[in-house]
């Protein structure tokens, strides 16, 4: 199996965590309440989906 | 070569994975509605449906099939007698599942599963249909738990007197 020869620096290390990074939430606004919500989920403001009442709030 | 089964593997086991659906399917007829994970409410919808394509045959055999998922005797005469009816003129597609978010705690994608129809009001107590489901069912069967069923329909006429 192949093991690592030598020690990585810190600083290789950190160039490489510099490439991990996060992403905002996509979110579409809710047609009923018109705040941000999940795409083609109910809405956790209003709780609708669709027209519809689908979760109590 | 037999064909893998669609969507998510559930629990260790298969009999683990049966029970749970049946557990859900089962639920599911007994509120109407009932909260659970994506990956369950995708398992769990075509068992549900052909639970009710069951119920609106109706026949005696359909019952022993349904009684080998809905083991809870109220649960399956309520899909028989109540939940069939309503779905006659629907060629299928009888349960909604609506996604609801992740889960805090685990940030599981949860979901909605609901039977399209809706229920039509509590599910009144059925005290004078119990002996005609005890007919239409293994009546032998149900004889020695005869007690014990009507203590359970008590027990739910005090749940809904106490939610009310």
């Amino acid at each position: 199996m192949a093991v690592p020869k030598r020690r990585m620096s810190r600083s290789n290390t950190r160039s490489r965590r510099s490439q991990w990074k996060t992403s905002a939430v996509a979110t579409q606004p809710c047609p009923q309440c018109k705040s941000p919500k999940l795409p083609h989920a109910a809405c956790g403001v209003c709780g609708t989906y669709n027209g519809r009442q689908v979760v109590e709030v | 070569m037999p064909k893998p089964t669609r969507g998510a593997r559930l629990g260790g086991s298969p009999a683990h994975e049966r029970l749970m659906l049946a557990n859900l399917a089962t639920s599911l007829f007994k509120h109407g509605k009932i909260t659970t994970t994506e990956a369950k409410a995708k398992r769990v919808r075509p068992l549900a449906e052909r639970m009710v394509t069951f119920a609106k045959r109706g026949d005696l055999h359909a019952r022993r099939q349904v009684a080998t998922v809905v083991r809870d005797k109220d649960v399956a005469y309520q899909l028989f007698a109540e939940i069939a009816p309503r779905f006659t003129n629907r060629p299928g597609g009888y349960t909604r599942i609506v996604k609801v978010g992740p889960r805090k705690g685990d940030n599981a994608p949860m979901a909605v599963i609901e039977l399209v129809e809706e229920l039509a009001e509590a599910p009144a107590p059925k005290r004078s249909a119990r002996p005609a489901a005890a007919k239409t069912e293994t009546a032998a069967a149900l004889a020695p738990e005869e007690p014990a069923a009507e203590a359970a329909v008590e027990d739910t006429d005090a749940d809904e007197s106490k939610s009310e």
